[in-house]
């Protein structure tokens, strides 16, 4: 690194154009949005420039509330199944075979190459009621009946129902899931790869489990890992638009829905960039606690 | 030394393949006795530390068995051995205390408050740390670092206590201590000691017995007296400290006795020795032969001109690198008793070489 | 002991049949959906989730579509100069964050990355918050600028950790020869980056030809993109067209992708060999 005084020609070139159009096209429009967020809402949803707070009181009103509620909960709850299901695949990956690694992470990313939309789409195939996953159930339901038919009792599971999977707060889930996982799953094996496997071996010297070495060695060590993986898997799912608009109902709106909504069919602009300023904030809040937290535990990796 | 006789640790056969091409441990048969200090020692690759893991669990075995205390551990995971290790990397969790550390392997059993309490401490004094027990290994210096590791294993009470190139990340003078204070540590505990190494020196200081290896397989398995005056193998010679080696041109026996005919030297007579083997080789270690300006008179002596082409001065020696007439190179080390000695030698001077040739042991390969 | 004898080692995890069982149906979940998506693409029946027979008549269909082509050619010209832009300004950007030291560099970068963290509807709305005040009605150029925007830190990025691997000591060996400085750059420093803006290239494309949420807000009248011409038929049902238009789609997505990472191995194994 060289000081920019040196080579001030050089800097300039290369640092003005880039640094200009971002400036224009991506700081002046968050900047025009913060200060619609102090704005009034015309009668004909047109913008009244004022400074006040009414549109972030607003927000906070319980209706607005239990949308960002929701929202945290939803974005909490597929982080915790994200994380149970992606922890094992970390590790499964990390403990692998050197020559197994690379196939096996080039195939995790790989659906993640595919298009976001495309990708919750090919859920709706799989969750609405004549989809693929009750169709799978159906199978399995008919076989059972079959199976104690033979014992001469008909029906025993009655008729096979449905389930009404698309279209809910659980379909949101699944598609943020299936979506986030390789975020979640790829700084946990950048973690456990480094990691120094003799930790893990003294451990199973020394009389624990493999449970037991899961919980007090590989758990705190790898936790810098674990912790970004997961905050970022959670403030993805928090700024969702597409899932909730694809997958969810009519309650299972969040809150990038709700901003979306404020620009398009309510028309309540002001309203709408306040709320996205609230979810900037709070993106901003989470990575920061990332950023802190994996500066504080540096440490224990080799 | 040795206080029974009781095997603890009986390696049978073992053999260890990685994929279908390496070998990393090949047909190795060992008994480790009871109390003993034992090294396996080599160079980098030769499978001795892939023979230390098989041991304590963390390798399985491609044939053979290994027996701790006369039970077949073959088939038991590294958590039920009663063997506990000490890492090349020490391995000392990073997220735990000294105290924590050493307690570890008492509280993942189960074992009472108070005892863990009381071992924890002892195990801390018997590796004097007392005074460090809340501190983070990141604030612990390497050999601190060592001794946790050490503390940690030993609080187990293991029926052997396995150590992975221990010393190998310390610095020279520490190493040196440390050396020192493991023998009296093994000593104290009364505890089987098995070392790997690629350091000659720590073997020979530590070890009562060393099986040095080599390509997977055990070439030689002796007292370090015995495996320094007496090796078995040119690689052995070689291995341990240095030496000069003689090619053999006939042998025969005159009197009941080995005689070996060597270049430049011509027949020598070897009193008990083997007569019935083949030798092809003679070595001598360089300490051994005595070096004057004058052909020396003594009778039964061997001696040879040469000249002095290169002298390495090292402090307490000086190593001299000589050539015969015939072209053979042969190095000599002095002890540095005077002085000014050393500066005697001029490179090019002629001088004779002489030694007893009852140092020289024969080779058979 | 009675115990079976072991051919595992203890940390070979991935060898152990539960860990094989638990990524087995990872990789199942993160699978089945698009496979079957692809799967069903060619299945001769309308509505039915059985396989009635292979056929392309859905293929044949979508590419018969006008809307479609003309939603395809905005996509790509959308993502042409889009990556033609973003690549040099992305470009620049990195080299200058790789090679300066200068006041507030912390926060500047901080900002200038923020298009990659920051939720994609929050940048959306911003930028129809925008569009509107400097009154530009919303169409082509409105998705492109966006689109350039969010395209530059990334291959700002890509380029900056390709330079990472850059030996200076090039660089003044060149200027120590009597090289300018200009010429430094285009003998020593361009050949060296070439491979990362490559892949920065292929990056913002692929960025650009997949993005939804951004367009779908940025877009206007007559401006249909690829992607939102799928979802508007996405919102209406699921048919063996919509399979067969994101099948060519995630074709092309993936071959682009196939091809940055040849070129990145490419060019670390030529130089791991001279």
């Amino acid at each position: 690194m060289e000081n920019w005084r040196n080579n001030k020609i050089a800097f300039f070139i290369l640092s003005m154009p880039p640094t200009a159009w971002l400036m224009i096209f991506f700081t002046l429009p968050l900047a025009i949005m913060w200060v619609y967020s102090f704005a009034d809402r015309g009668p004909q949803g047109q913008i009244e420039l004022a400074i006040n707070f009414d549109n972030y009181i607003r927000a906070v009103e319980w209706i607005h509330l239990g949308i960002i509620w929701k929202s945290i909960w939803t974005a909490a709850i597929a982080t915790a199944i994200t994380f149970a299901i992606g922890f094992p695949l970390a590790m499964g990956i990390a403990f692998a075979p050197p020559q197994w690694k690379n196939p096996l992470l080039l195939m995790v990313i790989l659906p993640f190459w595919t298009n976001l939309l495309i990708r919750t789409y090919a859920w709706i195939a799989v969750l609405r009621t004549r989809g693929f996953l009750n169709f799978g159930l159906e199978w399995v339901h008919d076989k059972i009946n079959a199976f104690f038919a033979l014992f001469g009792l008909t029906d025993v599971l009655g008729q096979f129902e449905a389930l009404e999977l698309l279209y809910s707060h659980n379909a949101v889930v699944i598609g943020l899931v299936y979506v986030y996982l390789p975020f979640l799953v790829l700084p946990i094996y950048a973690t456990l790869e480094k990691l120094d496997k003799s930790y893990l071996e003294a451990s199973l010297d020394l009389g624990a489990g493999h449970w037991r070495t899961l919980f007090s060695i590989t758990f705190p060590l790898a936790l810098p890992g674990i912790i970004s993986g997961c905050l970022l898997a959670f403030i993805l799912s928090m700024g969702t638009f597409l899932t909730p608009d694809l997958l969810g109902g009519t309650d299972s709106e969040m809150i990038g829905n709700l901003i979306a909504r404020q620009f398009t069919s309510s028309r309540d602009w002001p309203f709408g960039s306040a709320l996205s300023f609230l979810l900037l904030y709070f993106t901003f809040i989470v990575l920061w606690v990332r950023a802190t937290m994996s500066d504080r535990n540096s440490g224990p990796v080799k | 030394m040795p206080d029974t006789d009781k095997t603890i640790i009986s390696v049978q056969d073992v053999t260890k393949r990685f994929g279908t091409t390496v070998t990393a441990v090949d047909n190795v048969n060992l008994e480790i006795k009871e109390g003993e200090f034992f090294a396996l020692l080599g160079p980098s690759g030769c499978g001795k530390t892939t023979l230390l893991r098989m041991i304590a669990g963390f390798e399985t075995l491609t044939e053979g068995a290994i027996l701790i205390d006369g039970d077949d551990v073959s088939s038991v995971e590294p958590t039920h051995r009663p063997v506990n290790m000490v890492f090349q990397s020490y391995a000392v969790f990073p997220h735990m205390t000294v105290e924590e550390n050493v307690g570890y392997g008492l509280r993942v059993v189960g074992t009472p408050k108070a005892e863990i309490d009381n071992r924890v401490k002892e195990a801390i004094d018997l590796v004097r740390l007392s005074g460090l027990e809340q501190r983070k290994p990141n604030k612990l210096s390497g050999g601190q670092q060592q001794r946790v590791a050490l503390a940690r294993a030993l609080v187990k009470k293991p029926k052997v206590l396995l150590l992975d190139e221990p010393l190998s990340a310390l610095d020279a003078k520490l190493r040196e201590a440390m050396q020192l204070e493991l023998v009296r540590l093994q000593e104290n505990v009364g505890i089987t000691f098995i070392i790997v190494t690629h350091d000659q020196k720590e073997a020979l200081s530590m070890a009562n017995r060393i099986a040095v290896m080599g390509d997977g397989k055990i070439l030689q398995i002796a007292s370090p007296k015995t495996l320094y005056e007496y090796p078995s193998s040119s690689f052995v010679a070689d291995f341990i400290g240095q030496v000069n080696l003689f090619d053999v041109t006939e042998q025969g026996v005159a009197h009941g006795e080995l005689t070996l005919t060597v270049d430049e030297l011509g027949a020598m007579v070897l009193p008990g020795v083997d007569t019935n083997r083949t030798y092809h080789k003679l070595a001598l270690r360089p300490e051994k032969i005595g070096v004057a300006r004058e052909k020396p008179s003594e009778i039964g002596l061997v001696a040879i001109p040469a000249k002095l082409v290169e002298d390495s001065y090292i402090g307490d020696q000086s190593h001299l690198y000589f050539e015969t007439p015939g072209g053979k190179s042969l190095s000599a080390s002095v002890q540095n008793r005077d002085r000014d000695d050393h500066h005697l030698n001029k490179r090019g001077e002629q001088m004779w070489l002489y030694w007893h040739p009852a140092h020289f042991q024969p080779l058979s390969d | 002991m009675s115990r079976r004898r072991l051919n595992v080692n203890p940390l070979d995890y991935s060898r152990k049949l539960w860990m094989r069982c638990a990524m087995g149906f990872t990789f199942f979940f993160l699978y089945f959906p698009i496979v079957a998506l692809i799967i069903f693409s060619f299945n001769d029946s309308k509505r039915n989730i059985t396989w009635r027979g292979f056929t392309l008549k859905y293929y044949e269909k979508a590419f018969n579509n006008n809307q479609l082509h003309e939603a395809f050619a905005n996509s790509l010209l959308i993502a042409g100069i889009s990556t033609l832009t973003a690549t040099v300004l992305g470009a620049m950007l990195g080299l200058a964050l790789y090679r300066f030291r200068f006041p507030m560099q912390g926060p500047y970068e901080g900002i200038v990355h923020l298009p990659i963290v920051i939720p994609e509807i929050c940048l959306a709305v911003a930028m129809v918050a925008f569009f509107a005040t400097v009154e530009v009605p919303l169409g082509l150029v409105t998705i492109t600028v966006s689109h350039i925007a969010f395209s530059i830190p990334f291959v700002a990025v890509v380029v900056r950790a390709r330079m990472a691997g850059f030996n200076r000591a090039l660089e003044e060996a060149s200027a120590d020869l009597g090289a300018s400085q200009w010429q430094t750059f285009w003998n020593i420093t361009f050949p060296y980056m070439k491979p990362g803006i490559v892949a920065g290239a292929l990056l913002a494309f692929t960025l650009s030809l997949d993005d939804f949420v951004i367009t779908f807000f940025t877009s206007g009248p007559g401006s249909t993109t690829f992607p939102i011409k799928i979802y508007s038929m996405v919102r209406f049902s699921v048919t063996p067209e919509v399979n067969a238009a994101s099948t060519v789609l995630i074709v092309i997505t993936l071959a682009l992708t196939t091809l940055a990472l040849w070129v990145q191995s490419k060019s670390q194994r030529n130089e791991s060999n001279a």
